[in-house]
Parts: C-alpha cells; sequence; structure tokens
C-alpha cells in the first residue's frame, strides 16, 4: 500500500448550541492515498460533509470546536490542517487540496462569467494576468468536456445547465492541479443520464491527476461505481471502513447490512420487499448510552448482558482491512445475516 | 374487461412563456406535455420516469386538474373530467389525491397533524364513522405514527414522520387513484424503505392505483406494475415493468437503465453503460422528428424529419421509434 496522502486521526468536531454540544463527528480516522478514492457513506446528519469541511478547515473556528488530526503529506514535508494557522491552511485550500460541492448553482457566483471564477484560484498561485487566466480557464473547460470552451468562458453561469455547471465546479477545483479533491453530493441534484456523464469525468479527471479523493454521498449505487475503499458513518461515527467489494458483499456492521437491504434495485425484477431499518437516527445532542444504532438494530438482542446499552463498541479491525464497531463476534453476526432473510 | 380508473387521450399542456418585466413580451410556448395517451386500471400502479423537464410532474398535476389541460380529454371513473369547473370538480377530489415530494413544504406550519389530516372531512362535509378525531388517530396509526401526537405540529416531525402525514392525508377519504410525485426522493435511504412498504400496504389494503412519477429507476421498478418512461413532453415506451427493464426497446430506455447506478460493485465493473451526450434540449424549442433525435446514438436520417408514432407491439407494450433495440 502506497504512503497515504491525507491522514485524518481521532478527528472530533463539536458544535456549541443552546441545547447543548453537538457533536457532529466523533473520533474520526482515514487515510486516502494518491490515485484512490474513499467513498464517505451515511445518512443526513451523520457527520459526513462536517468531516470534510474539518479537513478542508472550513469550520469557523470560533464556533466549531475541533480536536484530532488531518495530516496532509506534501512534498515539502507534512501539515496539519487542524493545528496550522488559518493562512498557512488559506493557502492549501484550492492548490494542494479543493472540493465540489452538491449544488453548483448556489456554488458559482451569478455576476461574474465562468472564466473569471475558474482562473481565480490559479492567478492566485500563478501570477499570470487576467488574459493568461482566461486561456487557462479556457483550457480547462476543454478538459472537463464542455464544447466551444472559448466562447463560453466568457459567460455567465445562468447560461450553463446543471450538469454543464457541475462540470464547470469540476474545473474550478482542479485549475491548480490539486492532490486531494473532496467531492460533496457531486451528482445527488442530477439526473442519472448526466449524473454518469459526470461520474465518468471524475475518474479520468483522477487518472490524469493521480488525485486523492473523498466521495461524499448516500448513494451507494454511485459508491459501487466508483469506490475503491467506504466509510460508513452513522450518527457521527464511522461504523464500518473496509474495501469496496467487502462492504457489499461481507458488510460486517448491521447498519451497513440494514443499508443494503433497504434500498430497491434496477437489477432485481422479482418484487422483493424492501428490508427497512426501523426508527429513525437519534438527536445527536442526547446520544444513547452505548452503541448509536443499538435501538434501530435488530441484533443487538443477541449480544449478552445488554453490551449495547451499556459500552460504545471499538472499531476494531475484523479481517485485515475491515474494521466493524459492532459488539457481535463473526459468528453471531453470520447468523444474523441469515435471520433477517438478507441477500447477502 | 374493467374500465381504466384513469384515461387519458392525446392530453397535452402547453405554457406561455414570457420575459416578465414591464412589457411581458412573449417569448415561446413551452410544450411540457405533448399528447398524451395513458390508461391506468383499479389497483395498478404506473411509473411515470424521464429526466427532469420532461414533463413528467406536469401530467401528475394535470390528471388532478391543478393544470387546466391545454387539449386532449382526461377520464376519470367514466367521467369526462377536462371540463369541469373547480366547484365541479370538488366531489370528485375525494377520489383523486396527490402525495407530494417536499414533506416541508406540503404541510401548513401553523396546524397541527389533527387539524391538517382533519380537514380532509372538513372540505368534502363527511363525518367519518366514529367522528372525525376517531378517524384521524386511527389512520395516524395506520401509516405508522402515534396517535398520541395529534396535536403536535409538523416541526416536531422528521422528514420520513411527515411524509407519512401526506400519505394519511391522501388516504383519509379512501380515494381511488394516488398521484404521488416523487413522494420519497426528499428522504434518506433508510427511510425512502419505510414509505415505500407502507405505500405498497395501503394499496393492497385499498386497491388504490397509483400514478408515480419518479425520477429514481429502482425505486419505480420497485413499486410499478407499469413503466412509462418520458422525453421531453411525449411518451417514448410503455410497457410492464419486466419487458421495459429486462428488454427495453426504446434507446432512450436502453440508455436510462444503464446509467442508473447498481449497488454491486462487481457488476458495475462489468456492466456496459450507455453514456448520453449532451443534456435534455429545451422544450420550448424541442427538434423536429423525434424529440430524441439529437442525443440518440442510433440516430438516422429519417429520424429527423418524421415523428415516430407511439404504437402497440403487442403484451400492451408501446413504441415511439424507427429503429427500436431487438427484442
Amino acid at each position: 500500500m502506497s504512503q497515504p496522502f491525507l491522514e485524518v486521526k481521532n478527528l472530533t468536531v463539536s458544535f456549541p448550541t443552546e441545547d447543548g454540544l453537538v457533536r457532529a463527528s466523533n473520533d474520526i480516522s482515514f487515510t486516502v492515498a494518491r490515485g484512490e478514492t474513499l467513498a464517505v457513506v451515511g445518512e443526513s446528519g451523520s457527520g459526513k460533509s462536517v468531516t470534510s469541511l474539518a479537513v478542508m478547515g472550513l469550520h469557523d473556528r470560533r464556533s466549531a470546536q475541533i480536536s484530532g488530526q488531518a495530516i496532509l503529506h506534501l512534498e515539502n514535508g507534512p501539515i496539519d490542517t487542524i493545528s496550522a494557522p488559518v493562512d498557512v491552511v488559506r493557502k492549501l485550500r484550492g492548490k494542494s487540496m479543493a472540493m465540489i460541492f452538491q449544488d453548483p448553482m448556489s456554488a458559482l457566483h451569478p455576476y461574474y462569467t465562468i472564466g473569471d471564477q475558474i482562473s481565480e484560484a490559479w492567478r492566485l498561485y500563478n501570477d499570470g494576468d487576467k488574459k493568461a487566466g482566461i486561456k487557462r480557464a479556457t483550457e480547462m473547460l476543454d478538459l472537463v468536456g464542455i464544447p466551444g470552451a472559448a466562447k463560453r468562458v466568457l459567460e455567465y453561469p445562468h447560461q450553463f445547465s446543471g450538469g454543464m455547471r457541475q462540470r464547470v465546479m469540476i474545473a474550478m477545483a482542479l485549475v491548480n492541479n490539486p492532490s486531494l479533491l473532496i467531492a460533496d453530493e457531486p451528482t445527488t441534484a442530477l439526473d442519472v443520464t448526466v449524473q454518469s456523464q459526470i461520474l465518468e469525468l471524475l475518474k479520468n479527471m483522477q487518472k490524469e491527476f493521480n488525485m486523492a479523493v473523498i466521495l461524499i454521498t448516500h448513494d451507494l449505487g454511485v459508491v459501487a461505481e466508483v469506490a475503491d475503499r467506504v466509510s460508513v458513518m452513522y450518527a457521527g461515527k464511522i461504523v464500518e471502513q473496509a474495501g469496496i467489494d467487502d462492504i457489499y458483499y461481507q458488510p460486517d456492521h448491521p447498519y451497513t447490512i440494514g443499508l443494503l437491504n433497504s434500498i430497491p434495485r434496477v437489477d432485481q425484477l422479482e418484487g422483493r420487499r424492501l428490508i427497512a431499518i426501523p426508527g429513525q437516527p437519534p438527536s445527536l445532542i442526547s446520544l444513547p448510552a452505548g452503541c448509536s444504532f443499538r435501538s434501530r438494530c435488530s441484533f443487538a438482542s443477541q449480544v449478552p448482558n445488554n453490551l449495547c446499552a451499556s459500552a460504545v463498541p471499538d472499531l476494531d479491525e475484523k479481517i485485515g482491512g475491515h474494521f466493524s464497531r459492532c459488539h457481535l463476534t463473526e459468528e453471531q453476526l453470520k447468523k444474523a445475516r441469515v435471520s433477517t432473510g438478507a441477500q447477502l | 374487461m374493467t374500465e381504466p380508473i384513469l384515461k387519458l387521450e392525446g392530453l397535452k399542456k402547453y405554457f406561455e412563456s414570457t420575459s416578465g418585466g414591464i412589457f411581458n413580451k412573449k417569448k415561446g410556448i413551452v410544450k411540457a406535455v405533448d399528447g398524451i395517451d395513458l390508461e391506468i386500471m383499479p389497483g395498478e400502479t404506473v411509473g411515470l420516469v424521464g429526466e427532469s423537464g420532461c414533463g413528467k410532474t406536469t401530467v401528475g398535476r394535470t390528471v388532478l386538474k391543478l393544470y387546466e389541460p391545454t387539449e386532449g380529454t382526461i377520464t376519470f371513473n367514466g367521467q369526462d373530467i377536462t371540463h369541469l369547473s373547480a366547484h365541479e370538480m370538488k366531489p370528485l377530489r375525494a377520489q383523486m389525491q396527490m402525495i407530494f415530494q417536499d414533506p416541508y413544504a406540503s404541510l401548513n406550519p401553523r396546524h397541527t397533524v389533527g387539524t391538517l389530516i382533519g380537514a380532509t372531512f372538513e372540505i368534502q362535509g363527511i363525518t367519518p364513522e366514529g367522528g372525525v378525531k376517531h378517524e384521524v388517530e386511527r389512520l395516524m396509526e395506520r401509516v405508522g405514527l402515534n396517535p398520541e401526537h395529534v396535536n403536535r405540529y409538523p416541526h416536531e416531525f422528521s422528514g420520513g414522520q411527515r411524509q407519512r402525514i401526506g400519505v394519511a392525508r391522501a388516504i383519509a377519504l379512501k380515494p381511488k387513484l394516488i398521484v404521488a410525485d416523487e413522494p420519497v426522493s426528499a428522504l434518506d435511504v433508510s427511510i425512502q424503505a419505510q414509505v415505500v412498504n407502507l405505500l405498497d400496504d395501503l394499496q393492497e389494503e385499498f386497491n388504490l392505483s397509483y400514478l408515480f412519477v419518479a425520477h429514481d429507476l429502482s425505486v419505480v421498478q420497485h413499486i410499478s406494475d407499469r413503466v412509462v418512461v418520458m422525453y421531453l413532453g411525449k411518451i417514448m415506451e410503455d410497457a410492464n415493468k419486466h419487458d421495459l427493464f429486462r428488454a427495453p426497446r426504446h434507446p432512450y430506455t436502453k440508455a436510462l437503465l444503464s446509467a442508473v447506478p447498481v449497488p454491486d460493485p462487481k457488476k458495475s465493473r462489468t456492466r456496459e453503460k450507455i453514456i448520453l451526450q449532451g443534456d435534455l434540449p429545451s422544450p420550448m424549442n424541442p427538434p423536429a422528428g423525434c424529440v430524441f433525435n439529437t442525443r440518440c446514438w442510433k440516430v438516422q436520417e429519417q429520424c429527423r424529419v418524421e415523428v415516430p408514432p407511439l404504437i402497440q407491439i403487442g403484451n400492451g407494450h408501446r413504441l415511439a421509434c424507427h429503429f427500436p433495440e431487438p427484442a
């Protein structure tokens, strides 16, 4: 395994509110290497976006309490984006690490041309004039597959369709050839036909620039298509982390099993009833003692001594590279998987 | 042979697009729905799919006469409702209901759940057996809400629970047809399954017909008996779901299905994908001939001039293509 480019260690982000401390992401650790795609999967409120914003240094340090490390292994030595001074992190953003957001319309400025917006970050780090910037922006538009780049570079965001805007966002993120790209739900707002265009583009760009990619999504279909490894998050914690095939064919955490059973699949025509996960995620202000998933878990009763209610399970390595945060033993789990009537 | 609960013939809905501003100049006509023929049988679920802008939502809304149709006829339960006034529609509304996409926007935040669900009875002037309060509580229980929460306000519920309130309201008057417009797309994956299962159960219980409008083909495939594929206001293909998903005949259907990501890494590595180039053309200025010809990979000269008619090709399968895929 190659040296990781990003190493996140025990990252915890909490926000003090009037009702109490919201622990949005809790003791998160993972790594991503160049050329590798890590998918972070979870429902709304599971902490996937909060974690990535912390890596990018985009939380307001006055309102968010952040601990832990997010180390970028740059050519001239490692930098921890959590503890480094704000202006150091600012100089990494848009250069060594970049981010793509879900809604390309609200992420683009309506008053500036596409060319100005794409070249802004490039001109910041390369002393080119405006003309050189537009030339660079045109190259980038060409690269992300926008026809007639030379003309379109002078147009405004409203003149682009949703898919084209997302291509512009990608061009903007990649303009300085970053080593780490975080894509936060990059295709959620798009139609499936456009989604597959954008996923294809992201894959090609990753090869071209040899980037480490973190893909944040709730869509397990998208994950299956692009990820090398997967982190599943629930209520602010990583509950399972493994290689792509292990997650889909040997899931170890009841939440992952539940997710896979609850999604309808276009490749399965015979009407199997969806096995829904009962209940809903807990509030992050008053997390239950023990395992956060316990109240929705159909296997919790099989763990002796009511352990799930009293002790938070550790994220243990079960088999090489496969981590799961669950008290069930492998034996119990095998039985449990069968008892749900799951297809796994 | 049973009669269809809903029958659309040559349904068109055009919107006039204006420039806004003080002169409000006419810019053109958006042909959102451009000649749709469709039948829904009692107890049947018809999925209506297509990309955003294809007119699927407009069909749903025109069916319920939330929009006045421009042309064509709508027959509901044997009665022509195309030109009925809002007043004349009112008694029929008890039999045709809608579930909306956004459970946050579709519930009045100033009313309690009890009032929201109870309003359906009040509007129709119906007193259910055992009284409104009792019936509301029964409905809440039926859709999986705690009846003790009858006096709570919408903001006290999660997205999934709000959608259940929307469902309770829709089934309150025991309708025959429910138009569900993207009913689960705003919900988290684990909650989606709960609502999909609920819709399934209710259908069995009340012999409901659904017109299920959605862009998520996996959900549509799961819930529908028949699936209708729309593109730029027109039906491209219509077939029972087994035929449509196993052997799609229209190139657009084929491309659309191949674009749906499958949650199975091994399959998605080997699966052949057809990536359509470009975006949906503007419905204000649709291409001549077959509307799909600008993105179709099988396009021939004939497609650019001649509109392919929607024809029956057997087993209730309808198709509008000059050069269909082999069966």
